[in-house]
């Protein structure tokens, strides 16, 4: 069976490590925040300026003037600070923060990504997605591996307009985690009951498949 | 020294046809309402706007684009605005959309009086068509230049005579760095203090850079995406 969301955020979220400084994007990326393990020292920055973001607030507690990177309402932490925009990207480029995990439309077997445009029919802006991929050390995506007409989003090259490239470091699908190294795409777990075939057929670009590879533990 | 300016009508008064402005928020968090009301009323056009986002349909800048009192926005992320995506698609409207590190960044510079900034921010997209690349350490980053631009319309949280100004919250953001980079900076905010209240550790943005400062009224502070847990 595919992952759904949340499962593939529950995936991600094995990559924290305790004590890291991490920046979820907007959709998937954002449940990753509900599955750091008990116990874990982790710091969520949400780049319109808060580091130790803290759960969505219960009802008559939210506050307008405290919000995420997707205008959701949100809470401090004890230890929370606030900073201004250019602090923010500040602290993203210069390699402050430990991961970053966001979405994409595609990713190419180098590495490079696309999520902001599509020519002619969408066009949201890039936000800081493209600040963070510049800058950010590791990079996980969090994606599904097909479009809904089922075609692959692991190519070759990137069809659609670059967010930024070769930073793409590992990819967490609805079918795989891969690794993106200089050869391609390397399958490293596969989602439970789905085959090595499936993943073969719905990865366009470079699959490097080596030895059995395991079922992921969610 | 007078800085002090009774409404958003007296202190945007002289906000022309075709000048650049700078919207402090984020979102719609920390806009400057008032100022927006003001320039709506005023139907003042042929506005460039810089501004991390476009308002939504009916709030903050949106209105504005409503009137089409906007020539030009200089923005990173503009989604769930209708109108301002049919008038970017027709034509209507131009649209510069730039990181938003880029964004902030360059707001920084213009603040610090530095002429640009390089950033790797965009290299190898189309963000870096037709600009200087450069290569520092190994690594490629874009030259971008400082922001120019006439007016800065800003919200702060408190304020005092002098124009210092105290932020809340997520409501900083772009605030603080446009209110340093404007030629002539706008503060509106929702508690003026006379000049001696505010702790001068704590203030955000000296009152320097501050050159017209009144006391916001009917602050909405609409919340765009009311997320709860349970």
């Amino acid at each position: 069976m595919a992952l759904d969301k949340f499962q593939i955020a529950k995936r991600i979220a094995k990559e924290l490590k305790d004590g890291y400084y991490v920046n979820l994007g907007i959709g998937i990326p954002t449940l990753v925040a509900n599955y750091i393990p008990e116990g874990m020292n982790v710091v969520l920055q949400s780049e319109n300026g808060l580091l130790g973001m803290g759960p969505f607030p219960k009802e008559g507690m939210q506050d307008p003037d405290l919000i995420n990177a997707g205008k959701q309402t949100i809470t401090t932490l004890p230890g929370s600070v606030f900073f201004d925009s250019a602090m923010s990207f500040g602290m993203i480029r210069s390699g402050k923060v430990n991961l970053t995990v966001l979405g994409a439309m595609e990713v190419s077997e180098k590495g490079d990504i696309a999520n902001w445009k599509i020519p002619g029919k969408m066009v949201k802006g890039m936000g800081g997605a493209m600040d963070l991929v510049a800058s950010a050390k590791n990079i996980i995506v969090a994606m599904m591996h097909t479009n809904p007409k089922g075609e692959s989003k692991l190519l070759t090259q990137c069809a659609l307009p670059l967010t930024g490239v070769s930073c793409v470091k590992k990819i967490v699908s609805d079918l795989a985690v891969l690794d993106v190294t200089e050869k391609g795409f390397k399958l490293l777990e596969r989602a439970p009951g789905v085959t090595v075939d499936e993943i073969i057929s719905k990865t366009q670009g470079n699959l490097i498949v080596e030895g059995e590879i395991p079922e992921m533990i969610l | 020294m007078n800085k002090i300016f009774k409404n958003a009508k007296e202190a945007t008064a002289d906000i022309k046809e075709g000048v650049t402005i700078m919207f402090g928020g984020f979102g719609l968090c920390g806009i400057p309402e008032n100022c927006i009301a003001s320039l709506v009323e005023m139907k003042v056009s042929n506005l460039t706007c810089i501004s991390n986002n476009a308002g939504v349909d009916d709030f903050g800048i949106g209105l504005m684009l409503h009137q089409k009192q906007v020539k030009k926005m200089i923005s990173s992320y503009v989604g769930e605005n209708a109108e301002f995506e049919r008038q970017l698609l027709s034509g209507e409207l131009e649209v510069e959309l730039i990181p938003q590190g880029t964004l902030a960044t360059r707001c920084m510079a213009a603040g610090y009086g530095l002429p640009a900034i390089y950033t790797p921010a965009g290299v190898g997209t189309e963000v870096a068509n037709g600009k200087e690349i450069r290569s520092f350490n190994g690594k490629d980053y874009l030259l971008e230049m400082a922001f120019d631009a006439d007016f800065a319309l800003v919200k702060a949280w408190k304020g005092d005579t002098l124009g210092n100004l105290i932020f809340k919250g997520t409501a900083r953001n772009f605030n603080p760095l446009m209110a340093m980079a404007g030629k002539i900076t706008i503060a509106e905010v929702e508690e003026l203090l006379p000049a001696g209240e505010l702790d001068p550790n704590e203030i955000h943005t000296p009152g320097i850079y501050v050159n017209r400062i009144f006391k916001g009224e009917n602050y909405e502070k609409r919340i765009e995406n009311l997320t709860l847990s349970k």
